[in-house]
This record gives structure tokens, C-alpha cells and sequence, in this order.
């Protein structure tokens, strides 16, 4: 089981991970929060949640490649220049959604590291996580959204690039980064195959 | 201008991360269609670059397109002329 999910009797799922695993997935999904953040906010800084609530979301996208990548424009076709209504449509849009993405996406994460925490990893052996379906959720779009921001940062644009990434030496700087984009491929099929088996 | 008549679509994008499998997960569990249709529409997206997964009113598609990046898949809408 190690290094892939298999289907829990009844739903959810389950991997066997050892230490060092566990600790790669939590120092991803933290610096994933730490990426996503808490959004900028507008108007006065302010701890009430009803403020938060009614607080308006950024209208242009992020600047870095990876957040923008995982809070695309909801207009405009990729790729082409988009027209005026396009952009103020998708302005509107952002100002409305990016704040409850966000949120959505570091709940998501959270979950994973709660779960990882959760889990007594003692000595050589690996430690069986087993999640209930919710948690499946959580998992499987942390693990997605990892896979975005990872795709980002090696600057994988088509299929070509990442069929060259493959072929890396291993004395490539991006080796361990495409070792852990293909670990979390791996985890990701058969956490999918679990569900839908 | 916005023709008021016409539907709105939701539009998946292919990227080159997004497991085939991964696709067709959400377009079942979020749209709720068959598997047949939804690993149709998943080859449609490789294949082509992109597929209609949806129609309606602005509003709708603004939801269906809320939700696909929720899930992290590339979508916009427009309208379908």
C-alpha cells in the first residue's frame, strides 16, 4: 500500500506512509497555506468575521505564477487578450469569489495537515492513514492544488515540457521537485481510483 | 452587448498537470453525468483543448466556473454565439 490509496469498505480510503513521506506532505501543504495566505484584504484590517465576510476580493489577478494558475480569470479565453467587457466581468467576478476560493483552498489544506498530525508514525515502520470521504475531499484538492503550484514553479506549460522533466539528470537542481510533482501524481490517481471504484 | 437571449457556457481548458482521471472525477461528482459522459467530455478536453460542460444563465455559469476552480480546473464562461 505504500505510496498509493486504496478503497476503505464502506468510503474514504487509505495509504500506508512512513516518516520521512509524512513529512514531506505536511511541509508542502504548509508552505502551500503559507503561499495561498489569507488574500489581500481591502479596507481596514479587522478580526470580525462578519467584516471578512463583506470584505471585497482583489480585482486583478496575482502576480506569481502558481496563485494564478490556482485563481484563473473566469473570462477570457486562455491564451488571447481579453476584450473590455471580458476583463471588467472578470474583475467583478474575482472581487466576489477569490476571498471564498481562498478560504475554500486553506481549509482544505489544513485538513491534510491536521490528519498528518493526527498520525503516529513509530520507528522504521510506516503508519496507515485512513480518511473518511469528507477528508477524501480535502485530500484530493490539496494534493491538486500542489500538483498546480509545483507544475508552476518547474514552469510545465505543455505536455512536451513535462515529458522532458521526466528525463531530468539527477544532478539537476529541479530533480527533487519533479521526484515529489510525480509522488503526488501517484497518490492522486489512486486516491481517484479509490473513490470511483 | 450582452444579448440578453443567449445562453451562457462553461468552458474546461486542458492543461498539462490535471490527471484524465482527476477530470473525469469532478465532472461526475460535481455535475453528477454518467460516467460515459463525463470521460467524454474529460477526451474532449485533452483532445481538443476544451469542452462545453455546461449552459445557462450567467449567474449559473458563474457558479459551475466557481466551482471548477475550486476544484482546480482551468474554466471560463462566455456566451455562446
Amino acid at each position: 500500500m505504500a505510496g498509493h490509496f486504496e478503497p476503505l469498505p464502506g468510503g474514504g480510503a487509505a495509504v500506508a506512509l512512513d516518516e520521512v513521506e509524512v513529512s514531506i506532505l505536511r511541509s508542502l501543504a504548509v508552505q502551500l497555506l503559507e503561499l495561498i495566505g489569507p488574500g489581500e484584504t481591502h479596507g481596514p484590517e479587522s478580526v470580525d468575521p462578519l467584516d471578512r465576510l463583506f470584505a471585497e476580493g482583489p480585482s486583478e489577478p496575482p502576480s506569481d505564477p502558481a496563485l494564478a494558475r490556482l485563481f484563473p480569470d473566469a473570462y477570457g479565453a486562455p491564451g488571447t487578450e481579453q476584450d473590455q467587457r471580458e476583463r471588467a466581468y472578470a474583475a467583478e467576478f474575482r472581487r466576489y469569489t477569490e476571498n471564498d476560493l481562498r478560504e475554500r483552498k486553506r481549509q482544505d489544506a489544513l485538513g491534510v495537515v491536521r490528519s498528518l498530525d493526527a498520525l503516529t508514525v513509530a520507528g522504521d515502520d510506516a503508519a496507515v492513514l485512513r480518511l473518511a470521504p469528507e477528508d477524501c475531499r480535502q485530500w484530493i484538492g490539496t494534493l491538486n492544488d500542489l500538483r498546480l503550484t509545483i507544475a508552476a514553479r518547474l514552469e510545465i506549460g505543455d505536455e512536451d515540457d513535462s515529458g522532458q522533466l521526466y528525463g531530468l539528470p539527477d544532478d539537476d537542481a529541479r530533480k527533487p521537485m519533479v521526484m515529489a510533482y510525480l509522488w503526488l501524481g501517484g497518490l492522486q490517481e489512486t486516491l481517484v481510483e479509490a473513490l470511483m471504484a | 452587448m450582452a444579448e440578453p437571449d443567449v445562453p451562457w457556457v462553461t468552458l474546461v481548458h486542458n492543461d498539462p498537470v490535471n490527471l484524465m482521471s482527476y477530470v473525469t472525477y469532478v465532472f461526475q461528482t460535481y455535475f453528477g453525468y454518467s460516467r460515459d459522459k463525463a470521460h467524454r467530455l474529460m477526451l474532449d478536453v485533452h483532445h481538443k483543448g476544451r469542452a462545453t460542460v455546461s449552459s445557462g444563465s450567467r449567474e449559473e455559469m458563474e457558479r459551475d466556473v466557481q466551482a471548477m476552480h475550486g476544484y482546480g480546473l482551468w474554466a471560463t464562461l462566455s456566451q455562446d454565439r
